[in-house]
């Protein structure tokens, strides 16, 4: 699997092509900058992009806007946007185009190998992978306002937790130790207590909720 | 047909030039009673006071004494401003507050402003003292002349002169009439210009010409100090936070690391556990760092700007917030800070104590001004009080000339306005 690296920083740039080169990822291009970033994009075509959002020249949210450009260009191209901070308003703007294929995580999760590699995976494999933190802030805020959420049991509210984040059920049973039958379970709980259209689609599945828990914003 | 409405649409002005008139002679009345015995007081103590500061007593009574002519001047400054339009700027120097009273006396001596009430309170007894009887007499003048056409003549003592008409008999009184009207018709246009007269003259003999001038200069080193402490309270804080923080859980980081090092050998298992719980501890020390450079400065304004930072501020409140930008460009990167905690402040306060389940904010720029309205359908009664919330957003704008105003009946809603002068790029 090809992948493009846009990463200002020397250490966490070198400290992320040693990670995705140990679970066997092709490092097609490890730039510094939007413009070089913007670049190898075009050029190289590659499977998936990893993309710092602050980068140079403008040191602004040059790697965002480079990310989401090269989007409109070649729709559906997976970009995982990691960031410091992490914010609904960039995520929103990420899941814009209901295209799938994009991740947007905390860089604090490269702390777990396993689980970062999994989310780059999955959204090179067209899927989704938000960070916790979004997820969060968008439960807290939509439970103030929303009933439905409130018919939710607790573990249902994990369930959904996890779903939003992108896990499928397969990994989401792992996380909670359970059975995947039990989740397909509360899956379909969740969805006809939300009424949202069931779809086998797992990537189709992850997008109706997040665009259920966005709405109204 | 249209005479009619002539004469409608004239009657309006001339009675607004009749309440004009009285209102001057009114306030003319108030004057006189205010100006002649308040500065003839004052005069006269200031200098008995300031006599008798060689002997000792003055020192004791001239800083009372001064203050209390400077209460009269403020008062004049008020109605000057109130009844006549006139800025008259203070610009007395500030004393100490631990000042002793030989301090407070010769600090108030030194002060030019001090020299200047003193010189207006004998031109204010006379030269304000006449302007504004005349602004009262001449209003009321023509109504004996008035009152000596309707008979008033025949009880007047022989050879009664009004104005210059020496009132002998009815002939003479209907020239006392004439004379009186003509004089009314005057008294329209002088008793307002003789009343604004008056203010101007308190306005030449109080206001200093540097009056504004030293204003700005008082008002910046206000400002100025506030920022200052501000921002070094606020460094106190971050070092606080990053002594007490990230940087205490970096110190367990290395420790543990050393301690694992330690076990690899001897427990794998023990050190595999502790090796969970350092991953934890630097995973905390990155959440603190990043919830410390958010309250220094928010990413999303460095790489946004105002609007999209305010929208992102916007969307981590547990109410619902409609927000609506139209900013043509990026202000200074201060100025763009402070405007941010002002309306963070703000929504903060909103949150905590109004009760609101809809802020609306509104930004925009215009006449040279960044605008900004935060409003909530709470319970009102919010206050830009000490230690309110409102009071610091007050302090941060001052720094760039910024004001607030805050509208919050009880009952609710409140509306908090932010301006700034400012220039966009």
């Amino acid at each position: 699997m090809r992948v493009v690296l846009a990463e200002d920083l020397f250490l966490l740039r070198d400290g992320l092509v040693r990670l995705l080169e140990a679970h066997d990822f092709e490092i097609a291009a490890a730039v510094e900058t939007g413009p070089e970033l913007s670049r190898a994009l075009a050029e190289l075509e590659p499977d998936v992009a990893v993309v710092d959002v602050r980068l140079p020249p403008t040191l602004t949210d040059e790697g965002l806007q480079c990310a989401l450009q090269a989007r409109r260009d070649r729709p559906g191209l997976p970009v995982l946007v990691l960031s410091q901070h992490v914010e609904q308003l960039y995520a929103r703007e990420l899941l814009a185009d209901g295209s799938g294929g994009v991740g947007y995580l905390l860089k604090d999760r490269v702390f777990d190998a396993e689980q970062f590699v999994d989310a780059v995976r999955r959204v090179a494999a067209g899927g989704t992978a938000m960070d916790p933190q979004v997820i969060q802030q968008l439960l807290s805020r939509r439970a103030a306002e929303d009933r439905p959420l409130e018919r939710l049991t607790p573990r249902e509210l994990e369930v959904l937790e996890l779903m939003a984040q992108g896990r499928t059920n397969a990994a989401i049973a792992g996380k909670l130790v359970v059975t995947e039958r039990a989740i397909a379970k509360h899956t379909a709980n969740i969805f006809a207590k939300l009424s949202l259209e069931v779809s086998d689609d797992d990537n189709r599945r992850v997008l109706a909720v997040l665009a259920y828990l966005d709405r109204g914003r | 047909m249209s005479i009619e409405t002539k004469s409608t649409a004239r009657q309006p002005r001339s009675g607004a030039r009749i309440q004009g008139m009285a209102l001057s002679a009114v306030r003319g009345l108030a004057l006189t009673f205010i100006t002649l015995p308040g500065a003839v007081v004052c005069f006269c103590l200031a200098v008995v006071s300031i006599a008798l500061v060689p002997i000792g007593v003055g020192i004791v009574t001239t800083p009372w004494v001064l203050t209390g002519v400077r209460a009269f001047a403020d008062r004049r400054r008020l109605l000057a401003a109130e009844w006549g339009g006139v800025r008259i700027p203070r610009a007395y120097r500030p004393l100490p507050e631990d000042a002793n009273p030989w301090g407070r006396t010769f600090g108030m001596l030194r002060d030019p402003a001090t020299w200047r009430d003193i010189l207006w309170l004998p031109v204010d007894m006379t030269a304000g003292f006449v302007t504004a009887l005349l602004a009262l007499v001449l209003p009321l003048y023509p109504l004996e002349g008035f009152a000596i056409a309707a008979g008033l003549w025949r009880v007047l003592p022989d050879g009664y002169w009004y104005g210059f008409v020496k009132v002998t008999d009815q002939t003479s009184a209907f020239y006392a009439a004439g004379l009186g009207a003509v004089l009314l018709l005057a008294a329209f246009w002088l008793a307002p210009l003789l009343l604004r007269a008056h203010f101007r003259l308190t306005g030449a003999m109080l206001g200093s010409g540097q009056g504004e001038l030293a204003e700005r200069v008082r008002v910046l080193t206000e400002t100025r100090r506030d920022a200052v402490d501000t921002s070094a309270a606020e460094l106190r804080r971050i070092e606080r936070d990053l002594h007490d923080g990230a940087q205490a859980r970096l110190v367990a980081v290395g420790m543990d690391l050393g301690t694992i090092e330690a076990l690899l050998e001897k427990d794998p298992a023990k050190a595999r556990e502790l090796l969970a719980q350092t991953r934890q501890s630097s995973a905390d020390a990155l959440t603190e760092l990043r919830e410390l450079v958010r309250g220094i400065h928010p990413p999303v304004l460095a790489e946004r700007g105002l609007g999209d930072a305010v929208r992102a501020l916007a969307l981590r409140l547990p109410v619902a917030v409609e927000v609506e930008v139209d900013l043509p460009g990026r202000a200074e990167a201060p100025v763009e800070s402070a405007a941010y905690f002002a309306v963070s402040e703000t929504l903060t306060n909103a949150v905590k104590h109004s009760g609101a389940d809809r802020i609306w904010i509104d930004m925009h720029y215009a006449e040279a001004r960044l605008r900004i309205s935060v409003t909530d359908n709470g319970k009102g009664g919010a206050v830009i009080g000490a230690g309110s919330g409102l009071a610091g957003v007050e302090r941060r704008l001052g720094t760039f000339d910024g004001v607030l105003a805050v509208s919050s009946p009880a009952g609710g809603p409140t509306m908090v306005t932010m301006e700034i002068p400012c220039a966009l790029s």
